[in-house]
């Protein structure tokens, strides 16, 4: 136990120096270190409790996912049965989570009801065929048949719509020019949108907040808007809200778009040059620019209205014909919210509504504050232990201490090189493995004391005692490590950083223990030749 | 130099005989600490029930908390807690799920960023959906029985069932010692929280593990020992070890409750309680005597690992200082 070649000393310590090595570049500034070699560049990270930032998850609206697909599907009925010169009882109409039509009776219907059921298709395409299908199609009796849209295809859908709104929110993210944000899926529902450093998280989630979808529609003006909301609106038209100060003014609007925000190739913040009003001027793509143009030159002299989401920002009236394809939103902008309006159109609208569903947002002074609170802590710690195994240990003491602080270099040094993400839970963590450390010492010693006890001289005790203790060190941290590795795949966040310095400083503890620890004693007993063990 | 000694050397305490203590005490706590569980139930924070938590501190001086009571109750947005934290600036103000679905929970935020203005800096901010908390607590509690089913099977596969069963015994014990304590104290039960139990888990079965250890090598070694004895001998010859490494984790963890900031504390103060107390308390009290009751030893045939050492070793110090003495006593 207590013998060591040259060759197995010198890959112990080895081992050791290159571990504490990955610290070094946490030692120099961020600049610095980018002009190293990519190997050499991995640092620790602060978690966003510690540096302050923003963490945001969102969720699609699967209500909405649905009402999308199954407006869209009421459609694809009218024009399958329109195209088959299949007259019905009663018109498509969403119901009840599906579509539901009411054919006539008779020789017409089992054509009706087979084109119908042409319009499911095989999930996930015809190759990877598994036997789902997108829809449905079920005979009711009584001529009605009824539409529904599967949950395997729903499910499917749900994922492409995130797969669709990570890169938007991305690149309205960079768009606020921040440090390192991340923006991950999660599961088949979820993204999660993490920002480190942002002083303003209200801007981020104004934001995300938005779908964005942008539509300039014709204002409807046969009738005024407050008739429309007492009376019935005309079909083809729906009451929106025009924001302006504290009041939401109604306008009767045409649900048709004219042209829609994906056709816009460009959108900047700028000043309106006689008023100086904030203004977002925009550009129009080939097709959007025709269409555009077409549209204002038949409705000279009639208003039409900017919508944004269900929102009218604006409803000016056409003076003259807009046929650059470009043109400019005035409404009550600030500064900012034309910035944002901005940043959104040229993001590009999401395909469906995504709702915060967490946020967890750390001011910079509270970041700072808990670094501070972090360094107290771990040196407080350090210096009771290291001064109690000295009062209780003395040579053997100041070996212990020795071994647990390479083993916190060590734990340093595995972070730095995972670029891991060290939160306040995760400094806990190190402060608590200096205890567990400590432990693998004190069992050690403990055993070595009781082989003194039971007459064994000095160097037989301490191998007797290094064979024994270490088959109890890797047993009992093992307990501890399943408890680390369990809270790693449940924990989120600061409390993952707590289970990922506890597992690591398991792992770093046994190398100590089985190396660092014995390589110290054999050196000393082989300088010394101790006749008693001085504990 | 004289060396600090917390245990003495060659202690010879009667744990076994203790259990008619040590049982029932326990027991009688663990009843306490369930009856307290369901009169005074946890003090759950957002990350489980959802609502909103925001810290701010006040610009100009120490907060009027009062004032701010006022202010916040006219936004009609339910219960409202205000409580100071951590120092006289800094306030914790906690709203109560709002009803309306996740939107309404920003709109509330924003209604009290509203209401207090730029007269506070807003530290940290932190919405809980309904949905997420429901997942939190799912898997904050499929967590605690995954550890522990976890841990019981390697225990079973490294020692004998009876082992397991003792083990789980404790843990169980501590968790319920544990919730109780946080009932008591009415701390904030959040994901810190369930980190905390399940380290006081690793924790605590680490010291189980280190006694058990003792104990299997003695059944191997010494044959013909009675149980209660062998336990015995094996509690008193890991006693110095148990409290020396205790000493050592409870000197860290009070380094990290007096300095390390409220953010952790409540997840160092029930660490205390339940790693460095309750943990210890169970390893040398509970889950060794138990084993007296699960069979352990009975029949046992072992073939001693190292024959030699049996013959060359005196046995260990306890029973051959006092063995008269020890018999006599049981």
């Amino acid at each position: 136990m207590l013998y060591f070649s040259r060759a197995k000393a010198a890959a112990i310590l080895l081992t050791a120096l290159v571990v504490i090595g990955f610290t070094v570049p946490n030692f120099f500034s961020e600049q610095t270190v980018k002009s190293w070699p990519a190997w050499a560049q991995r640092r620790l990270v602060l978690g966003l409790d510690l540096q302050g930032g923003s963490h945001i998850l969102m969720e699609v609206d699967r209500n909405d996912i649905i009402k999308q697909r199954l407006d869209a599907l009421r459609d694809e009925v009218v024009r399958t049965l329109r195209e088959a010169r299949i007259t019905w009882a009663n018109a498509p109409a969403v119901r009840g989570g599906g579509v539901e039509v009411r054919l006539r009776e008779g020789a017409d219907f089992s054509t009706a009801f087979a084109k119908l059921r042409g319009l499911s298709q095989p999930l996930g395409g015809v190759l990877q065929g598994n036997g789902m299908r997108t829809l449905d199609v079920v005979d009711a009796g009584g001529g009605l048949v009824r539409i529904t849209p599967t949950d395997a295809a729903t499910l499917e859908r749900t994922r492409q719509t995130i797969d669709q709104s990570v890169p938007i929110i991305e690149k309205r993210i960079n768009e606020l020019g921040l440090v390192e944000p991340t923006v991950q899926r999660q599961g088949t529902d979820r993204i999660l949108v993490q920002v480190p450093g942002l002083g303003d998280p209200r801007r981020l989630l104004e934001l995300l907040g938005r779908t964005a979808k942008l539509e300039f529609r014709m204002v409807d003006s046969s009738m005024s808007a407050q008739d429309a909301l007492q009376g019935r609106a005309p079909s083809d038209s729906e009451v929106l809200y025009e924001k302006q100060g504290d009041q939401r003014i109604p306008v009767l609007v045409k649900k048709q778009a004219l042209v829609e925000g994906a056709d816009l190739t460009d959108a900047q913040a700028s000043f309106d040059q006689r008023t100086g009003e904030p203004i977002v001027n925009f550009k129009f793509n080939g097709a959007g620019a025709r269409r555009f143009g077409r549209a204002t030159q038949e409705n000279v002299g009639r208003p039409f209205a900017i919508v944004l989401d269900t929102e009218v920002i604006s409803a000016p009236v056409i003076r003259e014909p807009i046929l650059g394809g470009s043109g400019q939103i005035s409404g009550n902008f600030t500064v900012e919210s034309a910035n944002n309006l901005a940043i959104l159109l040229r993001a590009g609208a999401l395909p469906a509504k995504l709702t915060v569903i967490e946020q967890r947002v750390v001011g910079p002074g509270l970041g700072l504050d808990s670094i501070k609170a972090g360094e107290r802590a771990s040196i407080a710690g350090a210096i009771l232990v290291v001064v109690f195994m000295l009062a209780t240990y003395a040579l053997f003491g100041l070996f212990a201490n020795i071994a647990v602080a390479v083993n916190v270099a060590m734990i340093l040094g595995v972070l730095s090189f995972l670029s891991a993400t060290l939160t306040l839970p995760g400094i806990a963590g190190i402060v608590l493995t200096v205890g567990i450390a400590v432990d693998s010492n004190v069992l050690i010693y403990e055993r070595i004391r009781e082989e003194v006890r039971n007459g064994r001289s000095a160097i037989t005790a301490i191998d007797a005692g290094f064979t024994r203790a270490l088959a109890t060190i890797l047993d009992s941290n093992i307990t501890t490590f399943i408890a680390a590795a369990v809270l790693f795949f449940i924990g989120t966040g600061p409390v993952r950083g707590f289970a990922v310095t506890l597992g690591i400083g398991i792992i770093t503890t046994l190398f100590t223990a089985f190396t660092m620890t014995r390589l110290i004693m054999a050196w000393w007993v082989r300088m010394v030749r101790p006749q008693t063990v001085p504990i | 130099m004289r060396l600090l000694r917390i245990v003495p050397d060659n202690t010879n305490f009667d744990f076994i005989r203790f259990r008619r203590v040590s049982f029932p005490v326990s027991a009688l706590l663990s009843i306490l600490a369930i009856v307290l569980y369901f009169t005074h139930g946890l003090n759950f924070g957002i990350d489980f029930i959802g609502g909103t938590l925001i810290e701010v501190q006040s610009k100009a001086g120490p907060a009027d908390i009062a004032k701010m009571r006022t202010t916040l109750n006219e936004l009609g947005l339910g219960e409202v807690q205000l409580q100071e934290f951590g120092g006289p600036e800094n306030v914790l103000i906690r709203l109560a799920q709002q009803p309306g679905g996740e939107q309404a929970q920003q709109a509330a935020v924003q209604k009290v960023q509203g209401a207090l203005g730029d007269a506070v800096d807003y530290r940290r901010v932190e919405v809980v959906g309904p949905r997420v908390s429901g997942e939190l607590l799912h898997w904050g509690i499929i967590g605690i029985f995954v550890a522990i089913g976890a841990i019981l099977i390697y225990l079973w596969f490294r020692f004998e069932w009876q082992f397991a069963l003792g083990a789980m015994i404790a843990n169980v014990h501590d968790i319920v010692l544990t919730l109780g304590f946080m009932s008591i104290t009415q701390i904030d039960f959040d994901l810190t929280s369930i980190a905390a139990l399940l380290t006081i888990l690793g924790y605590s079965l680490n010291d189980t593990v280190v006694i058990y250890d003792r104990i299997r090598e003695m059944l191997r070694r010494y044959k013909k020992m009675p149980m209660p004895e062998l336990l015995n001998v094996s509690i008193n010859a890991t006693l110095s070890r148990s409290v020396i490494t205790h000493v050592t984790v409870l000197l860290a963890l009070m380094a990290l409750l007096l300095f390390g900031g409220q953010a952790i504390h409540s997840f160092t103060a029930t660490m205390m309680f339940g790693a460095a107390l309750v943990g210890t308390y169970t390893s040398v009290f509970i889950a060794s005597p138990i084993l007296i009751y699960l069979g352990v030893g009975t029949g046992r045939q072992y073939v001693p690992d190292a024959p030699e050492e049996v013959a060359v070793e005196s046995p260990p110090t306890v029973p051959t200082r006092t063995p008269a003495h020890a018999r006599a006593r049981r």
